[in-house]
């Protein structure tokens, strides 16, 4: 693998061996006093983050260092992108000056893929840390570690993805990951917060959430991302909550065995109410935990192996 | 503890022969080294195996390693490196089931199964049940 821009380039053997490899590397580290392996050492890994983050880029900060490799954090704001610099000069400066690999999120979709055709010829690797409203791989990859872990297995699970459709790039990946995985997918949201399209994903659609309820294995709910929004996709913050909102009330309505996921940040009291935030059917900070795992896999699966010709 | 994959199920069999022979129980575990490798730049992403270490852990204790082919030494070397990061054995032992030679780095066995001379160009595979359905050493 060259690099990680879109959960659409895997397929179900390339996502499971990544997962296995996480799995392998959780365990690898449990209960070590000493988390520092040398895999990665030499290699140099830069985050480049057009947009705000916190834990997408510590856990990507944390992955690489516990594999021994550099790890330097690059922000718009505090560097010369600030100045006015381009995206494309950015990147070639970082490659020039020895990155082994990128990992960018930026506000436009398919930043990532732009990056990834003008590093190629430099050799480094690309990873899509969130483009815009396209994908966001490596969020999908560890919420199905998540899955994986909490219920055995993925195959054939309903999964329902709950809330800012629309605007998400979590369930873009999401999505596609889920169906090469097996699952089966269900995205529950008012019909303003729905992509144009949304029909031919591999997915079914339902805007009523307590119908769907009942036959979920686990739930994944979004945040209703203000930042995107330019116009009234919902009357208000409380009639959203009301109708799609996760309450102590339907997370009673849900089989014993299923779990609660959020790819962060949470709004409590919007998407997901506190009580079910912090119950233990609520798996979002093994997501946090899994994550680290999940990105120190990526980073081996990019890096760890002889040189491509692409 | 068993070098993954073909150590591990040796080391199992050994720990089971040794309780039959002298009555001692050896608790057994598995070392998965493919992190600490230094040839993973040389060839296509090795998918990574278990590590599970025996129930206390390995400090103050022998530790006696065990692989199915003893070659160039760098598996064991990463073995070593390994095993550090996991604690400090009172001692490091290694036991191979074939040393085929070619060492490249001055690492030796304690136990041998058997010494097979081999040209570089040979290839010597060990079949056990657990993977192959069968016991066997083959030369190639």
């Amino acid at each position: 693998m060259k690099h990680l821009l879109s959960t659409e380039d895997l397929d179900r053997a390339a996502a499971t061996s990544i997962l296995d490899t996480a799995d392998n590397l959780k365990r690898a580290l449990l209960g070590r006093e000493v988390r520092k392996l040398p895999t990665l050492r030499g290699r140099t890994v830069i985050t480049l983050f057009y947009e705000n983050s916190t834990r997408t880029r510590v856990s990507f900060e944390i992955a690489g260092k516990w594999m021994s490799a550099d790890v330097i954090n690059v922000s718009a704001g505090g560097s010369s992108v600030s100045k006015g610099e381009s995206l494309r000069d950015t990147a070639l400066t970082l490659a020039a000056a020895g990155a082994d690999c990128v990992i960018v999120r930026h506000p436009a979709s398919g930043a990532a893929h732009r990056l990834a055709g003008w590093l190629s010829a430099a050799g480094t690797s690309v990873v899509n840390a969130g483009d815009g409203m396209h994908e966001h791989p490596t969020q999908a990859l560890l919420d199905a570690a998540t899955l994986r872990e909490r219920l055995g297995s993925i195959e054939g699970r309903r999964i329902a993805i709950v809330g800012d459709v629309l605007h998400s790039r979590v369930v873009r990946s999401n999505v596609h990951l889920l169906a090469a995985l097996g699952a089966d997918v269900v995205l529950v949201a008012p019909p303003t917060l729905l992509p144009v399209g949304v029909q031919n994903w591999p997915v079914t659609v339902s805007h009523e959430l307590d119908a769907e309820l009942p036959s979920l294995d686990a739930v994944m709910l979004l945040r209703v991302q203000a930042e995107r929004m330019h116009g009234g996709f919902f009357p208000s913050a409380r009639e959203y909550s009301i109708a799609y909102g996760l309450n102590e009330n339907r997370l009673g309505l849900m089989p014993e065995h299923a779990v609660v996921l959020h790819p962060g940040p949470m709004l409590r009291g919007m998407e997901i109410a506190s009580a079910v935030a912090d119950s233990p059917r609520a798996a979002i900070t093994d997501q946090v935990r899994n994550g680290v795992h999940l990105r120190m896999a990526v980073l081996y699966h990019l890096l760890a192996h002889e040189e491509e010709n692409s | 503890m068993g070098i993954p994959s073909r150590g591990a199920p040796l080391a199992r069999r050994l720990a089971v022969k040794i309780a039959e022979f002298s009555g001692v129980e050896v608790p057994t575990g598995t070392l998965d080294v493919t992190l600490y490798r230094d040839d993973l730049r040389r060839g296509p992403t090795r998918p990574l195996e278990t590590t599970s270490l025996p129930e206390g852990g390995i400090d103050d204790r022998l530790v006696v390693l065990v692989d199915d082919v003893l070659f160039s030494g760098r598996t064991i070397r990463a073995a070593l490196d390994a095993l550090r990061d996991h604690g400090r054995p009172r001692a490091v032992q290694l036991a191979v089931l074939v040393d085929r030679g070619h060492r490249e780095l001055p690492i030796r066995a304690d136990y041998v199964g058997k010494n097979v001379p081999t040209s570089r160009t040979e290839d010597v595979a060990v079949l056990l049940d657990e993977f192959d359905g069968r016991d066997g050493v083959v030369l190639k």
